[in-house]
């Protein structure tokens, strides 16, 4: 910048330190909420700095489980939400990657109509076509198994298109230079085309995983079985309409470690998830 | 959009692109075409039967007087969430954009909120404003403040609004970021040499040259407030109270579930699809253009 006055460094910093503050209070208090006891919470008098129940609260949380609605321990939530969030973020890269393949480097008849019914998906989400959606799902069996909450998630025109526009880049030598090596299509793809896009398939991966962990209307309905709930599910369970039934302690315990794994996938792939933001909303 | 070299196979592109297309036919085309088609059904009190009424279920639904009330409720939500969100997020993008030290700390610090769950970002903000037991609620009492969001319906409203927005403050900075290091610095230092103070480069320059990203955030943020915001709103509210905080999505969902009017709730289900098509295709006519000023 142009100026460098003392004042104008001292509250932007100010400012960036306040906004911080603002974004991390919510999680903080969650914290702080579970490590106290219930009824510290249930009076209205908790305090703003940790209680002394950390341990046993995370304890029972993780291996026990609230003893409100849902009675599954946490663990078995988070080993279903990484179920999910994993087979959703690999499939979508599989089958993306390759119908981007056949798309880009190969001429078949109704080439342009496939891609184009791809194309039009990324205007029905899940949202709006809820209920005949679950009706399908129910009628194929799919209803409390992995299967049921990731494969109609899996398809995604968004991840296609980033593919295609990735492929249009890679230069055609590459394809003449593996022909002339004697390297069909599927050699091709294997050896030349999937080491190049390496790191946009990892960037992908961030931002699917998360989108994945985050489901909550799909898995709401289509899991009725406690034991095939995810965490996100299960969090909501816990918070029962009479509230004196409420373990906010645990639930609290459930949400930070909800949050746990796809913040530490964002702090810790940083420049792989801000590519693949930028890059999916292209 | 087509290579110049490419393979000659009978069979195998075909294999590759399969997957893809059977579980898009299965899981979107099939469900999507169901709706469309129950919108036109009328199924009887026992849901054993149901008979072909053509628009029947649209001109209920817009002779209705709540959906007109759920439409506004869904405006004034996405309005306020995308104003907050918007606003907040420039103002701290413009401070990280200035060189300070620990520039990237604070980068990592604001952007994490994005892999946080919006059912989770309701379950958070719902404990800091609970009206018995949140902390925020009780400083708010303090002020003399009747906080109850379980009663009052605009409470509901700001609460479900702060938590939405606070939720995508994150991926707008981060947009926002990327836009404010794109702009030449040269052209603010002319700006600078001819005389114009901070403010009126921001103003005059900055933001202009920024218009691009704002009206993409700003689409962004429309389909976020209307599509994916419903784990918040199912988590603190649950559409209520008395339907403050029901959006068109939510509608959707209470409608099927609760009152068991597939026919109805399956044309609202087209009249969201219709929606998001209109701001897909905003949002693809902008990508060609690029540049707007």
């Amino acid at each position: 910048m142009v100026e460098h006055s003392r004042f104008r460094t001292v509250t932007a910093h100010a400012i960036l330190w306040i906004g911080i503050a603002i974004v991390a209070f919510p999680v903080y208090m969650a914290f702080i909420g579970s490590t106290h006891e219930a009824s510290v919470i249930a009076n209205g008098q908790m305090p703003l700095t940790p209680g002394p129940l950390f341990v046993e609260n995370y304890y029972r949380t993780i291996f026990i489980g609230s003893s409100g609605s849902t009675r599954e321990p946490v663990s078995t939530m988070l080993l279903n939400s990484l179920v999910m969030a994993l087979s959703i973020a690999c499939g979508k890269i599989a089958i993306s990657i390759i119908s981007a393949y056949a798309i880009v480097y190969f001429r078949f008849p109704f080439r342009m109509t496939a891609f184009w019914i791809i194309f039009v998906t990324l205007m029905l989400p899940v949202e709006v076509r809820i209920y005949p959606t679950y009706k399908i799902a129910a009628d194929l069996h799919l209803l409390d198994s992995y299967a049921g909450l990731a494969l109609p998630l899996i398809a995604s025109a968004t991840a296609t298109l980033l593919f295609r526009q990735f492929f249009m880049t890679v230069p055609d030598e590459l394809v003449e230079a593996s022909r002339i090596d004697g390297a069909g299509p599927f050699r091709f793809f294997k050896d030349t085309l999937l080491p190049l896009s390496r790191t946009n398939m990892a960037a992908l991966f961030v931002i699917l995983f998360i989108y994945g962990w985050n489901q909550y209307l799909w898995p709401l309905l289509i899991t009725t079985r406690d034991d095939m709930q995810t965490i996100v599910i299960g969090i909501r369970k816990m918070i029962t309409t009479a509230d004196a039934l409420t373990e906010w302690q645990i639930v609290m315990a459930t949400a930070m470690l909800a949050m746990l794994p796809p913040v530490a996938v964002v702090v810790v792939m940083q420049r792989l998830f801000v590519r693949g933001l930028v890059e999916t909303e292209k | 959009m087509q290579k110049r070299v490419f393979f000659t196979h009978r069979f195998l592109p075909y294999w590759l692109i399969a997957p893809q297309i059977a579980v898009t036919l299965v899981f979107f085309y099939w469900p999507a075409s169901q709706a469309v088609w129950q919108s036109f059904l009328l199924e009887d009190a026992f849901g054993l039967s149901s008979t072909f009424v053509g628009f029947e279920n649209y001109r209920t639904l817009f002779s209705d007087a709540s959906y007109y009330q759920t439409i506004l409720t869904t405006l004034v939500f996405a309005t306020a969430v995308t104003l907050i969100s918007l606003s907040a997020a420039l103002l701290l993008a413009v401070q990280a954009d200035k060189p300070l030290r620990g520039a990237t700390a604070y980068r990592t610090l604001l952007i994490w909120p994005y892999a946080v769950a919006p059912a989770v970002a309701g379950v958070l903000w719902l404990f800091m404003f609970h009206p018995s037991l949140g902390v925020v609620a009780r400083g708010l009492r303090h002020l003399g403040i009747a906080w109850n969001p379980m009663l009052d319906g605009d409470h509901a409203m700001i609460l479900v609004v702060l938590a939405a927005a606070w939720k995508q403050i994150s991926y707008n900075f981060l947009f926002f970021l990327a836009g404010l290091q794109a702009i030449p610095k040269s052209i603010i230092e002319a700006a600078a040499i001819d005389g114009a103070r901070p403010a009126r480069r921001f103003w005059t320059i900055v933001f202009p040259l920024l218009s691009p990203t704002t009206f993409f955030l700003l689409v962004v943020n429309i389909v976020y407030a209307f599509f994916d915001t419903f784990g918040i709103i199912d988590a603190m509210t649950g559409g209520g109270p008395a339907k403050a905080t029901e959006t068109l999505v939510y509608k959707v969902f209470a409608d099927g579930r609760l009152g068991g009017d597939l026919g109805g709730s399956a044309a609202q289900s087209v009249v969201l699809m219709i929606i998001v098509i209109g701001l897909t295709a905003i949002q693809f006519r902008y990508i060609e253009r690029k540049v707007t000023y």
